[in-house]
Order: structure tokens, then sequence, then C-alpha cells
């Protein structure tokens, strides 16, 4: 019984570790990923805790609501934030077996992840202006492509693991190292980037430093967000970020995630996980600096292109079984 | 079983009733004598179900020489529960709806037909009572499109378009159940104890002619072509009966005929099942992404549940056939949950519908908008149906879509060829119409409900009546309760698969508040979820409210500081699905015409510009036209035959009496 209970705590305990962990680490990636950006083109750049003190001030700003808005404007951040939260905490990010993580299934977080898009591009719609519209559409255009192979993709991972319980996933991914570099992964791994890409906004998709008016995709959506709302729109996004990038990490390369309870195994966990989300960051900010936004029209090209990946990856990994 | 024929008696009653009394006593007691019906028939259903039994019933006295069976087992009892959810809604909803045309002695009487022959479709259990029910439901359906024909004369091509290919369907399906009793008689308990003596060629015949009837009822493209037309044309409640539930007895028959009287036959039956529902899933998807018309994008949306329905229907019969029977019942029991959640929020959307159309006069959306301020219960049930049918968490769309992914998935582990085909076809169609779902819905909340009103019927708009509030409240609860606690249908849905699919096993799923799959690894626990989502919310208002101040401020629009904003420079529904309709122009098809008036001084100044996009059925330009002038000119041909010269009929007539003389000699 008592072994129970430790056995929940320790869950508990994790669960918290990760809400906060992505809480605080997803601003800071985006800043990292800003600093690094700012690096490779030779600018000195804001410091990484820079979108933590944005966050900061906006949360003192003064709350403004559009004319013809609902209460919809107020309630999409919170339920981006809820839905994310959520799905952080059900995720085997630091530990195997967060509180909850027998229902941690990876269609639940795909599906929350939606959840959030629809709550986003719902807010853009809801001020009446030509911009939010904008923003929506495009959002929700680039959402619908983005979806086929990330859904495929993780499907995919899920044959081969025989279930689409995330801790099993890992957990059976520990136990086969030689999966790490099967076809099957690989490309699942590459239609995932591009769709990590895609849900996080980030060139060649969308240019998150940009506000000119027709090239905006997520920008144009949250114009009409000021102060508190707009702190607790940029956290959600920037917790989807987070999660996204470790999950990737995680389903790829889940070694250093605690498979037991000791606060050693939690601590290497969180320190690991830090560490391989960073890295992702990198890579993705490499890619930033390395290339150009594409035109809307030729984004299906991409998102096909990752749709694609996504069946060879079910195929080859039905071939290879 | 008396009581599931008391049931259907009231049903008759207040069709009866509505015939002979005045106009408000229709409208208000026929309507409360149908709901009651409805209740009491749902209420034998869910009886059946939870104890499992099996009843019948003989008479010779309705119909003639063969007289009336009614068998009630868990499966039918299913479909009927569904649709007697709906009923109650529908009945309700028509206290406040029913006006004008809808109101008339005919439409309330058909209505109370209507309702009453989806109470008995799935219970006939001979192939008599079976085509008479059916029939029945097909003529009072297509009577209730007409119903506004005055107003519209979309509504008698739509009526005609229906007819036609239910009749089609009709006399397909009956083909095909009179080869399946060949040499035996026509009750259902005798074709399937005696269907497995038949040749397999004689049956796979009759399994095709009858699918190809239920296909088209179940709206299956290319036999969905009717669909769009008649839904939108129908008032609310009826469109909300044919959609969640009319549709579904289609796949009750497949599942009936092919698996209970057939006994499953052979793979490919199963695989044609699973690929018509691909093409379903997709194509329905597309169309109701692009659509503007309200009812015509949530009938297009029909097909793409439809169609999710039939790849699971198809999964579970090609494993079941392949020696995997858990599994099997997995994918059928996530099937039939579908089919119950989704008889739930496109019911409550089509109500919506009716009610967006009654304040506002349209259910074009490029004309409405704001909504949400005028009509706030209307608001909240489409935007919990709507988020229901785009899978979002801890509602009924998404506990049944992880439920039919989870059947696919484990239907993986089967190495056949065409279990892998299916499987894999089935995973990329859910993952395409997922995304495309969630697009048409987003336009549908934050066209209509959000932002300011495109016309003046939006912007003079009033909430709807208590009865009609109800009624889609009413349907909104299977939403919320089978999303939270899925858990608590378990032994329901396992009843009714395991009186589809021949093979017992123990349910795939544990018992439990969640979905549990201990057998095959699997599982989640909404009702956790739901606590969790609810709890985050509550700790973030908490913490913005004492975080930041309290009060707001409401101001223009910032808009990268446009002064004006009018509702004409908002995007509209056109608009925003304008990208996707360019991505899948291949699919799509749209027409677009530029048209541009140049002043009279100048080419270079132009006058007025008028733009044209239009996006139509490709499948009925391109397969159904050229039939259709085929037919006409086929017409026109033998009407120089009938010429109306009497002395030429005497011909005819003369020469058909030597030739049979002829013959005879």
């Amino acid at each position: 019984m008592s072994a129970t209970i430790t056995t929940s705590l320790y869950g508990v305990a994790a669960t918290l570790i990760q809400i906060v962990a992505v809480g605080l680490g997803g601003p800071l990636l985006v800043g990292l990923m800003a600093k690094v950006k700012a690096r490779a083109e030779g600018r000195v750049g804001a410091p990484i805790v820079q979108p933590l003190r944005d966050l900061r001030k906006l949360l003192s700003k003064e709350r403004l609501h559009a004319r013809h808005s609902s209460v919809v404007l107020p309630l999409a951040p919170m339920i981006i934030l809820a839905a994310t939260a959520v799905a952080v905490a059900i995720s085997p990010l630091v530990s195997t077996h967060p509180f909850l993580g027998s229902s941690a299934d990876i269609l639940v977080v795909v599906y929350l992840l939606l959840t959030g898009t629809v709550a986003a591009a719902l807010a853009g719609l809801d001020a009446g202006t030509a911009f939010g519209g904008m923003g929506s559409s495009r959002v929700m255009t680039i959402g619908a492509l983005a979806e086929p192979a990330l859904l495929v993709a993780v499907i995919a991972l899920s044959i081969q693991s025989g279930t689409s319980n995330l801790p099993s996933m890992m957990s059976s991914t520990i136990a086969h190292p030689d999966w790490v570099f099967g076809p099957s992964r690989l490309l699942a791994l590459g239609a995932l980037l591009i769709v990590v890409i895609a849900e996080t906004g980030r060139i060649p998709v969308d240019n998150p430093a940009t506000h000119l008016e027709l090239t905006m995709v997520h920008e144009a959506m949250i114009l009409e967000y000021a102060g508190p709302e707009l702190a607790l729109f940029s956290l959600g996004e920037a917790m989807r970020l987070g999660l996204l990038f470790s999950l990737v990490a995680n389903l790829f390369f889940p070694w250093g995630i605690a498979t037991s309870d000791s606060v050693l195994a939690l601590a290497v966990g969180v320190i690991l996980l830090m560490a391989k989300a960073a890295l992702v960051a990198l890579g993705v900010a490499l890619i930033e600096v390395r290339s150009a936004k594409l035109r809307l029209f030729r984004l299906p090209e991409l998102l096909a292109g990752g749709f694609v990946l996504s069946v060879l990856a079910v195929v080859t990994g039905l071939v290879t079984k | 079983m008396e009581l599931y024929l008391a049931a259907l008696g009231i049903c008759a009653a207040a069709a009866v009733l509505a015939a002979v009394v005045t106009r408000r006593v229709r409208v208000v007691v026929s309507s409360i004598l149908g709901a009651l019906g409805c209740l009491l028939a749902g209420g034998v259903a869910l009886r059946i179900l939870i104890t499992g039994s099996t009843s019948t019933f003989h008479t010779s006295q309705l119909l003639p020489m063969s007289g009336l069976s009614l068998t009630l087992d868990p499966l039918a009892a299913l479909f009927i529960l569904a649709s007697a959810f709906v009923g109650v809604a529908a009945c309700v909803y028509c206290v406040g709806y029913a006006h004008g045309a809808m109101a008339s002695r005919t439409a309330m009487t058909l209505l109370f037909v209507f309702i009453l022959t989806l109470l008995a479709v799935p219970a006939a259990s001979s192939v008599v009572s079976f085509m008479f029910c059916w029939e029945l439901m097909a003529l009072s359906s297509m009577l209730l499109i007409l119903t506004n024909q005055a107003h519209s004369s979309d509504a008698r091509a739509a009526a005609l378009w229906y007819g036609v290919m239910t009749q089609f369907g009709a006399a397909s399906i009956l083909l095909g159940l009179l080869l399946a009793s060949l040499g035996t008689d026509q009750t259902f308990s005798a074709i399937g104890a005696h269907s497995s003596q038949l040749s397999p060629t004689l049956r796979s015949f009759a399994f095709v002619l009858v699918l190809l009837g239920f296909a088209s009822k179940a709206g299956a493209v290319p036999l969905h072509v009717w669909l769009p037309k008649a839904h939108p044309e129908a008032p609310s409640p009826v469109s909300a009966l044919m959609s969640s539930s009319m549709v579904a007895i289609g796949v009750y028959g497949m599942i009936r005929v092919g698996e209970d009287l057939l006994h499953g036959g052979t793979v490919w039956w199963w695989v044609s099942v699973a690929a018509l529902g691909v093409v379903s899933a997709f194509y329905g998807a597309l169309h109701a992404t692009t659509s503007t018309d309200l009812k015509r994008l949530l009938a297009y949306s029909t097909i793409d549940i439809q169609g999710l329905i039939l790849i699971g229907v198809g999964a579970a019969g090609v494993l079941n056939d392949s020696g995997q029977p858990v599994v099997a019942h997995l994918a059928m029991m996530a099937v039939l949950l579908l089919m119950v959640a989704h008889a739930g929020f496109k019911g409550a959307l089509f109500l919506g519908a009716g009610a967006i159309e009654h304040a506002t006069g349209t259910r074009n959306l490029d004309r409405l908008g704001g909504l949400i301020h005028t009509m706030p219960v209307t608001a909240f049930v489409v935007g919990v149906s709507a988020c229901s049918i785009m899978a979002v968490p801890t509602l009924s769309g998404f506990s049944s879509e992880w439920l039919l992914l989870q059947g696919l998935l484990h239907g993986f582990a089967d190495s056949s060829t065409p279990a892998l085909i299916v499987m894999l076809l089935g995973v990329i169609a859910l993952a395409l119409t997922g995304g495309l779902t969630a697009v048409a819905f987003v336009k549908v909340f934050g066209i209509g409900f959000l932002g300011q009103p495109r016309s003046s019927g939006a912007a003079d708009a009033r909430e709807v009546s208590t009865s009609m509030k109800v009624a889609m409240g009413w349907l909104v609860v299977p939403s919320v309760v089978i999303g939270v606690v899925p858990g608590a249908f378990v032994a329901l849905l396992n009843r009714a698969s395991s009186s589809a699919l021949a093979t017992p096993v123990v349910s795939p799923i544990d018992k439990g508040t969640g979905l549990v799959l201990s057998q095959l690894s699997g599982a989640i626990e909404p009702a956790a979820l739901f606590v969790g989502l609810v709890v985050v919310l509550i700790v973030v208002w908490a913490a913005n409210q004492r975080l930041a101040q309290r009060r707001s401020r409401r101001v223009d629009a910032w808009a990268c500081g446009r002064e004006l904003q009018t509702p004409r420079m908002q995007y509209t529904a056109t608009s925003f699905a304008e990208p996707l309709q360019r991505v899948f122009a291949d699919v799509l098809r749209p027409q677009n015409d530029v048209e541009v008036t140049h002043v009279a001084e100048s080419r270079y100044y132009e006058q007025s510009l008028l733009y044209e996009n239009r996006v139509v059925d490709v499948i009925e330009m391109r397969g159904y036209r050229p039939l259709i002038t085929a037919a006409l000119r086929v017409g026109r041909f033998s009407r120089r035959l009938q010429n109306g010269s009497i002395h030429r009929y005497l011909a005819f007539g003369f020469v058909a009496l030597l030739v049979i003389l002829v013959v005879l000699a």
C-alpha cells in the first residue's frame, strides 16, 4: 500500500515539475531561439529571459477588450493554457509515470494541441476585423494540412510500440535502442519536425518576428490582444512550443527520463529534458536562420511532403516488422 | 415488447391527432405526445441493452399475406435508442419551431409517421415488414422535404433527387434480400439460418445489391448526391432526424444483412465497405470546409462522419473474417459509439441551424455574424457540439474517434494484406478529415457567431423560444456525458456489438468510467482529463484576476491602426475557406467568374466589378448529369411513339394483339 502511495506521490511531483519546467522553460526556449538567431546574424540580441520579462510587463498593463468582441476573447487564452497544461501534465517528459500517466495517450496530446489551435483561431475571428480573420483562416489552413502528417506520424510510432500510450512507447524505445535509427523512426522524425515548425509558427512556415500585414499568420490572429490576455496567450503559445520540442526529443531519444522513483532520477530527468529541448530549439533556430519564409501557397507542398514522409514511415514500419 | 408496441402506438396516435385537431392543439399536444412515445421507445431500448434479452412479436393482422414481424435485439435497440433520443428533441423543438407550412396538418402528421418508422425499421425482422417500414420512412421523409416547396424551388428538386435515389436503393435492397431468402422463408431468422447453404456467388451478389441500397441511404460517396440537397431543404427537426438517425439506419442495414444474416461473407465485401468510407470521409470533409450554406455544410459533414463509420464497419468485418475477433469487436463498438455520438451532436447542430434560420431568416454563413451576443444559448449549443465533432478531448466525438483509432491501430497486428490496406487507408482518412473538420466548424462558429453581423437579419436576431432551447440542450447532454464518462456505455455497446458479430468474446474494453483496453494496451480516462482542464482553467482565471487588474475597458478594435471597421471588411465564410479551396482545387473544381464593367470614358477605370465563386458537387456534375440527360433523351424519343393520335394507339393495340396471337399459336 505504502509503495503505491509513494509511486503516486512521485507521480504528482513529476507532474508538477513538468508543468513548472515547461511553463518557465517554454518562454526561455523562445528567448534562446531569438538569441541564437541574433548571434547567427551578427547581433547581440536580447537576453534569454526577455520573454519572461515581457510577460511580467504585460500582466501589469490595462485590460483592453475590442468593441465587438465577446467572451471568447478572454476565454481563448485560458483554454489554450488549460489544454496545453493538461497535455504537459500527462505526457512523460521528466518521468515515465507522471500522475494520470496511464491515460497519457499520444492521441490525447495531439487533440489537446488541436483544441488550442481551434481556440486561437476563434479568438482571431472574435473582434470582427479583417486581419484577425486573415490570421485565423491561415492558421487553420496550415493546421488542417499539418494535422494529417502529425496524426499519421504518431500512428507510425504507435504501431512500432504496439500501443499509443506514451509511457509505454518511451519504455519500449528504451528497451529497443536499435529502433532509434530504423528507417520508420527517421521518416517519422522528419515528418514531426515539419509539423513542429508549422505548429509553432517558425520560419519557413510563419515568421514570428514579422509585423508586415500581408505576411502575418499568427501575429495577425492576436492583433486585438493586449495586456494580461496577451500575456496568457503568449505563455500558452510558449508552453505549446516547449511541450512539442520536449515531446519530440523524448519520443526519439528517451534516455535520461526518470524510470524509477527517486529524487535523483527526477533531477536528472529535468536537467536532461532541458538540455534535449534546448538542442531541438537550437536546431529549429538554425533552420530559421538558414531559410526564408515560404509563400503561403507554397506551404501545402512542404506539409504534403511531411504527410508523405509519415505515410512512408507507417509503410516501412509494416514492411520491416 | 408490449411497451415498445405502446410507444409505436403513441407515435401513431400523435400522427392521427395531428391530422384532426386545430393548429394550436396540433403543434403543442401532438408534439408532446410524440415526445412521450419516443421517450417510452428509448426506455424500452435501453432496458433491452441493459438486460441483453431479445423479444419478438408477430401479427398477421397488419400486413396482408406475410404479416408484420418485429424483433428487438441489442443491435436494433441501440439504433432505436439513438433515434428515440433525437426524436424527443425534434418533437419538443417543434412546439416552438412549427409555423407556416411546418405547422400544417400534412407536415405534422408526416413528421410523426417518419419518427414512427425510424423507431420501427431496426426492429423489423422479415423481408416484407422491413421493406414496408423502409418505404414508409422513405416516403414520409420525401414528402417532408416538400414542406417548404411554396417558397423554394430547390425543395422540389431536392425531393425529386431524394425520391429517385431512395427508390433505386429500395429496389436494390429488395432484390438483394429476395436473393438471400431463396429457398427459405422470408423471415430474417430463417434467412440467417439458411444463408450458409447458399452458393458464395449468390451470397456475394445479394450483398452487393443490398450494399448499394444501404450505401445510398447512408450517404456514401458516390451515392450521396441527394443528401446535400435534401437535408438543407427539409425543416430543421426533420433534417436533424434524417442526418442523425435515418442515415445511421443505412449503416444498420449493412451490419444486419452483412454480419448477422450472411455471416460476414468474404473479406472483399468489407474492403469495399471501407473503401466507400474512405472516399466519403475525405469528399464530405472537403466539401464541408468550402460550403457556405450552414445546413449544406452540416449535410456534407454527415457524409464525412458516415464515411468514418463505414471505415470502422469495414475494418470490423475484415478483422472478423481474418480471425481477430477481439479487435473486430473493438472496431464495431467504436463505430456504434460514434453513431450514437453523431446522433447527439449532429442533431444539436441541425436544430441550432434551424434556430439561426428562424431568428435571422438566412442560413448563409456569409450573411451571419455576431450571434453570440443576441443568441447565447444557441451559441453555447452549437459551440459545444462543434467542439465535439472536432474531437476536442472530453467530448463525445473525441472518445469515439479515439476508440476507432485504437481499433485501426491494433488492427495493424493482423498481417493479412487486405487488413493492412484497410487499416492504413482508414488511418489516413481519419487524419485527413480531422484537420478539415476543424476548419469547417471553426468557420461555423467563428463566422456565424463571432465578429459583427453581416446583414440586417443577423443584427436583429432574437434568441429562440424556450421549447427550442430545451430541445437543443437535450441533445448537448450526450456530447458531454459520452465524452466525460464513455466507460458507462461500454456494457451496452458490447451487447449490441456481440449481437452484430457472431463470434462471442470478452469485451475488449474494461468496466469503469474511462476506456481501458487491458487486453490490447491503451487507455484514456476522460473524466480525469476533464477535472484537470477545469482545475487549470480555475487556477488560470484566479491568477489572472489576482496578478492583473480586474476591470476591463472596451475600446475600438486596433486592426493595425485602421479607423474604419465595417462588417463588410470582415472575413466571410467564403474567404475563410478560400486558401484550402485553392489547395484542393483539383478535387473541388471551383468555378470563378470575374465580370468587369468599365466606365464609358476610359477603359482604365472600372465602374463595377462582379466576382463569383461557386463550388459544385463534381460527382453530381460529371457522374449524374450525363445519366440524366441520357434518360431525358430516351424520354423525348419515346414521346414520338405517343403523339396523341387515337388511330396510332389503336394500331399499337392491334399490332400487340397480333403479336400475342402469333406467339400463342
